[in-house]
Order: structure tokens, then sequence, then C-alpha cells
């Protein structure tokens, strides 16, 4: 059992506030990641988690035990660094006892734990070796087989993958997704890679300048941002905003007048919305059609292409001036300079009001 | 014109001939008291000084009889390797919480300990002396450790706080997480992954009070006289005896001599550490 319960937690060095006030409830066998850009907070969290940090105030809570002033050897959590931080003048073998060691286990149960662990990683041929006589991607792993043998109650990752070239980080992905399935351990994971978040976590945090903006699946996040900053941090290519004013509100719907004069009709409970209220239309790359410009109002010019074989993102200039990305087939064929119309699918279009809050759609404040 | 091979050569050349001329440069007045030592006394004041002579070991046999090298030689034992004991005990802590725990003070407080080194020592000789004289130091090895650690201390906690902050915090942190006590977490990580370093430290620390002079000369007399005091005892107011004076030199260079040339393979690794990487 490993239920991690942080509430209220604050961290300042010297005057700069890192984290603001951090309320989170981490599950058993959950698998956690810390998204967001550089200087959010993130590895702060996961560090004051760790008990590297002291906290300013608040507490964290494992098992309703308090650990929040726990040395870190005390609190039972084992951290896998992005630097490794392996140790260089220990063999791989006494890389992974260390611990075991320290906590005065037995010579044979030390001896099972690291071979099953080097087993798990493909690690055996290598336990003989120093650090340095590994590729990255095989620290990496050693790594994590340091973590593994102590059977902790939580892993902590602190962005594992970002010394890694593109190939591997893709390889250790699926294998950290494995793991957590066969270890079934409770795994805390930072990182800045909206790909990792999506792909390994059950759980993504966003975090921005030390506050938590969401908490939810991936697909929540992605279907239901809660603000402009989630729905602009997760995707790939990032979803396009729009400005534009509101002209017409009914019970489900609101109508927006974008910039470039075109108008769009988009589902929204509009509770708190007046007409003339600035919002912001956020549509993803794929929920954009293109078509004939005599087909829609919203009309532009073809700015940049990129083709990747699968997909080609168009990155299109409205008359408005704004950007917008629309991801189309890869076999989609268009020149610099083409006019073109676009059509949104204006039930998967979010709306932000002034504030960057995400306006509710009406059919799931029915839900 | 030269090719580029040559010119290489010949630079290499050049680079051995004057690496060498230094080398000798440095080395003559060593290897003039190796010899000096080996003759008699007329033969050391002859003019134009004499590289070729019948060698004698007389000024050996007379400075043991005159001396008890055995003595002097075990002061300077215990005082030097009794110093960088003390100072490692000391330098480690400080320079491990300097380099990992920095605050705003960190720089300040490095910069300040250096500073004392740069007070000529003679403008703290009569306080020094007089503390010695009201705590009974004088004269003693205690004495001699405390002020040889004292005036070590700067230069180890430096050098030592160099050699820590090449090593990656996350290591330390690592150590932490895996259930690291604070001193296992020096002993068993910090001082393996820092041990090229901290032996240069700890090896200049013994060079560094094995040739201190001016405080031994001043604070002791027999019983704590280490061997920098033993050779001054030789040139005495009754004259200079030259070879006498190199025999005892000898004998007093030599184990050093002998440790560094041990240890410099350990020793140039060391204090080039931070600056060639």
């Amino acid at each position: 059992m490993a239920n991690l319960t942080i509430k209220n937690l604050k961290k300042s060095f010297g005057d700069i506030e890192i984290l603001k006030g951090i309320d989170l409830e981490i599950k058993d066998n959950e698998f956690v990641v810390f998204v967001g850009p550089s200087g959010c907070g993130k590895s702060t969290l996961l560090r004051s988690i760790a008990g590297l940090e002291d906290v300013t105030s608040g507490h964290i809570m494992l098992d309703h035990k308090e650990i929040t002033d726990l040395a870190p050897a005390k609190r039972d959590l084992a951290m896998v660094f992005q630097s490794y931080a392996l140790y260089p003048h220990m063999s791989v073998r006494k890389n992974m006892s260390f611990a075991l060691e320290l906590a005065k286990e037995n010579k044979e149960v030390i001896s099972t734990k690291v071979s099953e662990a080097a087993r798990i990683l493909e690690l055996e041929p290598l336990l003989e070796r120093k650090p340095k006589e590994l590729s990255g991607g095989q620290r990496q792993r050693v790594a994590i087989g340091r973590a593994i043998v102590r059977q902790p109650k939580v892993f902590l990752f602190d962005e594992p993958l970002s010394n890694l070239d593109a190939a591997l980080r893709v390889q250790m992905r699926l294998e950290l997704a494995r793991l957590h399935h066969d270890l079934n351990a409770t795994m805390i994971y930072v990182t800045h890679d909206q790909v990792e978040a999506m792909t390994l976590a059950d759980k993504v945090v966003v975090l921005n300048q030390g506050r938590i903006e969401q908490v939810g699946t991936p697909l929540e996040l992605y279907r239901n941002p809660a603000n402009r900053f989630v729905a602009g941090f997760l995707g790939m290519p990032k979803m396009s905003f729009l400005p534009g004013n509101v002209t017409a509100i009914d019970a489900s719907s609101v109508t927006v007048e974008l910039t470039s004069g075109a108008s769009v009709t988009l589902p929204a409970a509009s509770e708190h919305l007046r007409k003339g209220s600035a919002v912001t239309v956020g549509v993803r790359p794929e929920n954009i059609d293109v078509v004939e410009p005599s087909e829609s109002s919203l009309t532009g010019y073809m700015d940049i292409a990129e083709s990747l074989g699968s997909d080609t993102y168009c990155y299109v200039k409205t008359d408005g001036q704004e950007t917008l990305t629309v991801r189309m087939p890869g076999n989609f064929a268009c020149n610099y300079g083409d006019r073109i119309g676009l059509r949104l699918h204006v039930d998967e279009c979010h709306l932000f009001d002034e504030q960057g809050n995400a306006v509710q759609k009406p059919s799931r404040m029915a839900a | 014109m030269l090719s580029l091979k040559q010119r290489r050569s010949l630079n290499t050349l050049l680079m051995g001939v004057l690496a060498w001329g230094v080398a000798l440069a440095i080395f003559f007045p060593i290897f003039w008291m190796l010899l000096t030592s080996f003759k008699t006394e007329i033969d050391a004041f002859a003019t134009p000084p004499q590289l070729f002579f019948s060698p004698t070991l007389e000024n050996y046999t007379l400075v043991n009889e005159r001396s008890d090298y055995l003595h002097f030689a075990w002061n300077s034992v215990v005082v030097s390797f009794g110093s960088t004991i003390i100072g490692m005990m000391l330098a480690v802590p400080a320079a491990y919480s300097m380099a990992f725990f920095e605050t705003k003070r960190t720089k300040g407080t490095l910069l300040w300990m250096l500073s004392t080194k740069m007070l000529p020592p003679v403008g703290v000789l009569v306080p020094i002396y007089l503390l010695f004289k009201d705590t009974g130091l004088l004269d003693t090895k205690t004495g001699l450790v405390i002020i040889y650690t004292l005036i070590n201390l700067p230069i180890m906690i430096w050098m030592a706080y160099t050699y820590f902050k090449e090593i990656p915090k996350e290591v330390l942190e690592a150590a932490r997480m895996d259930g690291s006590t604070l001193f296992q977490e020096i002993w068993r990580v910090l001082l393996p992954m820092s041990k090229g370093g901290l032996a240069a430290t700890v090896l200049l620390s013994l060079i560094l009070s094995w040739n201190e002079a001016f405080w031994s000369l001043n604070l002791t007399a027999s019983e704590a006289a280490p061997l920098t005091a033993l050779i001054a005892s030789y040139s005495s107011p009754e004259g200079l005896f030259w070879a006498k004076l190199s025999a005892v030199s000898t004998l007093a260079c030599a184990p050093i001599l002998i440790f560094g040339w041990i240890s410099q393979k350990q020793l140039v690794r060391g204090l080039s550490f931070g600056a060639v990487k």
C-alpha cells in the first residue's frame, strides 16, 4: 500500500515562492506524471516528496503517516535521477546492492534481489562493470535497477529519459510502462515532455508557476482542458487560439466574432458571458478542415506546410492575421500562398473566457 | 621551409630542452647540497667549487655523534602526520558543507580563510608566542600540531572544496535516498569519489608541515624540535660549516623527497584535477 497525500505544500527559496500551495492525492499503484514548463516547480515538488528539499509549510503524508520532516533515508522511497547518479566507484552489482547493504539485509537475500532486478532489466552480463563502461541506456537501467531492488513504497523519477537520444527514449518509455505494469508499484514521474506524460500516466498533474493547473487522466486533460494553459500545453502540434468577441448568446450556444470578421457558433453553457465579452476559441489541428474559400467565412493563406509522411501539418495565416495549425493527411497537396477556406468542427472547439478559464459545454453540464 | 612534421618534431625537441633546463635549474641546489655533504669542510669552501673530489662520510658521522637525528625526525613525523590527520578531519566536513550546502556567505568565508594566509606570520609571532607560553604549549609537539593544523587548514579546505565541487550533487542525493546516514554518505560515496584529490591534499599538507621552519624555530627549543630546527642549529655563531650543514639538510630532506617521489603521480594528478579536464 502506498497512498500519498499532499496538503497545502509551500516551498520558497529566499523570497521566491516556488510551490504556492499544492494539494494532491496519489493512490496506490498509480502512475502519476508531473508535467509543466521549466521552472514550474515540478522537480521541486518531487524533491520535496523525496525529502531532498525542506518544505516551507504544508504536509506530506504516506499512508496517513506524516513524513514531511523525515530524512530521505527514512521515507521508503526510491528515486531515479536525470543524470542517473550512479556511484562511479562501484560495479553495477554494488550500485544495486548498496541500499540493501545499508539496510543490513542478509547477503543471500541481497544476491537474489539483485539477480532478479538484473534479469528484469537485462543487466545480467553487465553486473561486474563500472558505470563508466556502460552506455547511456544501460546506465539508466542500472539506475532503475537500483530503485527496484529496494521494493520501495513509491518510485520517484526525475526526468529520467531526457538524457537519452530520441530512439532510446521511445524504447525506455515502453520499458517503463511495462515495468509499472509488472511491478504494480506507485510511481511519480516528472517530465517536461508532454508525450511522456500522455503515454505513461494514469494521472497527469499539470503544473504552472508553482500551482496545479489541472489533474486528470491524459484524455480528460486533452479533451476537457480546464484552462488555456492546459489546452495549449498538451497536444502536439499545439492547439490554435483565435481571439474574438461574443455577439450572441442563447441557452446552449455562443456566437463569437473573430478578429477576421468570421463568426462561429459554439455549444457552450455561458453563465457569466455577456454580449461583447472577450473570449478565445481554441481548436486542435485535427478539428479543422480545409475547404474552398467560398465555402467558409473563415479564410486565409497557406503559410508553411510540414510533411511528416503520415500527416501534413499546415500553418495557415487567417485574414485576421491569426496563425492556425491544421492537420491534414500525408498526401495533402498545397502551395505556399494558396488561398483557402477553413471549417472548424465546432463541437470539438474549446471556448475560454477573458481569464483563460474554459467555458463549460452544455452536454457535459447535463452529464 | 620545414615540413609540418619536421616543425612538430623541432617543437617537441625545443620543449624537451626547455623542460629539462627548468628541471635541472630547480634540482641543482638539491644536487649541490647532496654533493657538498660528501665533501670535507675544506673542499666545501674551495674556490672555484669542485665537482670532482674524494667523497667522505665524515660529515654524516659527525652529525650523528653531535645530534640525535632520530629524535628530530620522529618529531617531524609526529607533527606533520598529526597536523595532517587532524586537518583532514576538519577540512573534509567543512568543505562538504560548503560545496554541497552553499549559502550566501560561503564564497566570503572561503576568501576570508584564504586571506589569513596573506598575513605575514611574523606579524602574529608575539601574540602567538605569548599564548603558547601562557598555555604551556611552548616546545611541545601538541603546540606544533595545533599551529600547523591551523596554518594549513585554509589550503586544505580550499583544495577539498574544489574537488568536492566536481562531484555531482545527485550522487550524494542518491546515497541519501538509498538510506545512507551522513557519515555513510561521506565515507562510502564522497571520499572514494574524491580520493585522488584528497590524496593530493594530504600530500601537500604533509610536505608543507614537514618543511615548515618559521614556527618550529620560534616555538620549539629541543624537546619538540623537528628536522627544520635541527638544520638551523648547524648555522651556528662560531661559523658556518657548509659540509655538515649540507649533510644534515640532506638527512632532513631525504624522507619527504623519497615520499614525494613515490607519490608524484598521485600528486600531479590531484593538483591538476580541476584545471585540466
